[in-house]
């Protein structure tokens, strides 16, 4: 059996996926990062993104983040942000309005957590 | 029927109104109280995980950041006091005022000045009423706050921390809210939450495991994940405290509801009493004055027969 790491995503006002992983991939303000099991303790702040983790049946789960932190220890990964959705639950056509939406309003920061919802379906 | 009569029977309907009208408030906040608690629970893994990621930047590096060093001398504080938008929870919000006052009270006399920030329309209306000032308020949601109005609170407060106290900044920041303890408990207590004392951070995370923190790698650096991290923290803290304040809120409803229905319950009984007493004093009278009257006519006939 290969090597495993336990995974956590919570959201503010919920628990959003946990279980099992080989490899979770987030990006933090340097960069994108690569966390497998057994890697150094960690504590890095996300940006807005999709967050790729595999997990250890094979599957893939992403989800889209906005904003928040990585933290991982003892074989522990958190990922703490204050909105994350699975890319399951996004609706993307409510995803592309909302991007057109804020693109016509100039509305930046809407226009990017759109755009991190499409961008998070896309890869699923 | 009477007049006494007729007066016991309208007060018995204008108080049987009034029972089923509590009695429902009673049922809708007992559910409440669920769906609030519900919300605590689901807030918990992430205040944790916060609490966590904040000793382990606290302890494993010895960065000085603003929010967690202690000025020399604090000169301005903050108080965030969370009350409720709505009244008929009992001695809720004045339990909560009156904390708010104990511990406004308490820094005056460490010579420090008060800056008071007001949560829900009850306190807000009560410190109006004194002509007191608010440096700034915000109702309407404490019934189901979310983590949005959160942030709509947080933000002003660490915008007020993060800036020099002389140019009308706060050296602390002190919170005042109801404490979810059980359904039949809940108690206003008063906490600081900023500057942070670290000690005090791990203390709370230790419980869960008393594991020994590692030394963590930070990305991109301790400074900056401080920064980023600790406006996060308080703004967890203060979305917890509403959510409790909102679930104590509809316990002590609840509670003033049911004791609400049961005096209205005893006053029903009372009233029927009364009513009966009077019920049966008119039906005497009928019937002694019937008596007398017969007696009455007896007594005339017996007289014109001789």
């Amino acid at each position: 059996m290969a090597a495993e790491l336990h995974v956590e995503l919570v959201a503010a006002d919920r628990s959003v996926w946990s279980g099992e992983a080989t490899l979770v991939v987030a990006r933090t303000a340097s960069g994108d990062i690569g966390v497998m099991p057994g890697h150094q303790p960690l504590l890095g702040v996300l940006e807005s993104g999709p967050v790729m983790i595999r997990t250890s049946d094979g599957g893939t789960v992403v989800a889209a983040v906005h904003g928040g932190f990585v933290s991982f220890a003892d074989n522990k990964l958190s990922l703490l942000a204050e909105i994350a959705e699975l890319s399951d639950e996004i609706d993307v056509q409510r995803a592309e309005r909302a991007l057109e939406r804020a693109k016509s309003d100039a509305d930046a920061s809407a226009e990017r957590r759109a755009d991190v919802r499409l961008r998070a379906v896309a890869t699923r | 029927m009477g007049a006494q009569l007729r007066v016991y029977k309208r007060r018995i309907k204008s108080v049987t109104a009034t029972k089923k009208i509590t009695k429902a408030m009673e049922m809708i906040a007992a559910s409440r109280v669920v769906k609030a608690q519900r919300k605590v629970t689901a807030s918990t893994p992430y205040a944790t995980e916060l609490t966590r990621a904040v000793t382990a930047v606290g302890t494993g590096s010895n960065t000085n950041h603003p929010l967690t060093t202690e000025p020399e001398t604090a000169t301005r504080t903050a108080v965030l006091l969370l009350t409720s938008d709505r009244g008929l929870a009992g001695a809720f919000n004045s339990n909560a005022i009156k904390a708010a006052e104990k511990l406004t009270a308490r820094l005056e006399a460490e010579g420090k000045e008060v800056e008071i920030y007001i949560v829900g329309r009850r306190g807000v209306a009560h410190y109006n009423f004194r002509e007191r000032k608010i440096a700034e308020q915000w109702t309407g949601f404490t019934d189901e706050p979310t983590y949005a109005d959160a942030k709509k609170v947080a933000g002003p407060l660490i915008e007020a921390i993060e800036k020099d106290s002389a140019e009308g900044g706060v050296d602390e920041l002190h919170i005042v809210y109801t404490e979810f303890i059980s359904m039949m408990t809940q108690s206003a207590v008063d906490g600081r939450l900023l500057p942070l004392s670290l000690e005090e951070v791990a203390e709370e995370a230790k419980p869960k495991g008393g594991e020994i923190l590692p030394l963590y790698d930070f990305e991109p650096s301790a400074e900056d994940v401080l920064d980023a991290l600790l406006p996060r923290y308080v703004e967890s803290r203060i979305y917890n405290a509403l959510l409790q304040s909102a679930a104590s809120k509809h316990a002590a409803t609840r509670r003033a509801m049911k004791s609400a229905t049961d005096n209205a319950g005893d006053l029903i009984n009372s009233l029927s009493r009364l009513a009966n007493a009077a019920r049966q004093a008119e039906i005497t009278q009928e019937i002694s004055e019937i008596v007398g009257g017969t007696a009455a006519l007896a007594d005339a006939t017996a007289g014109s027969d001789k």
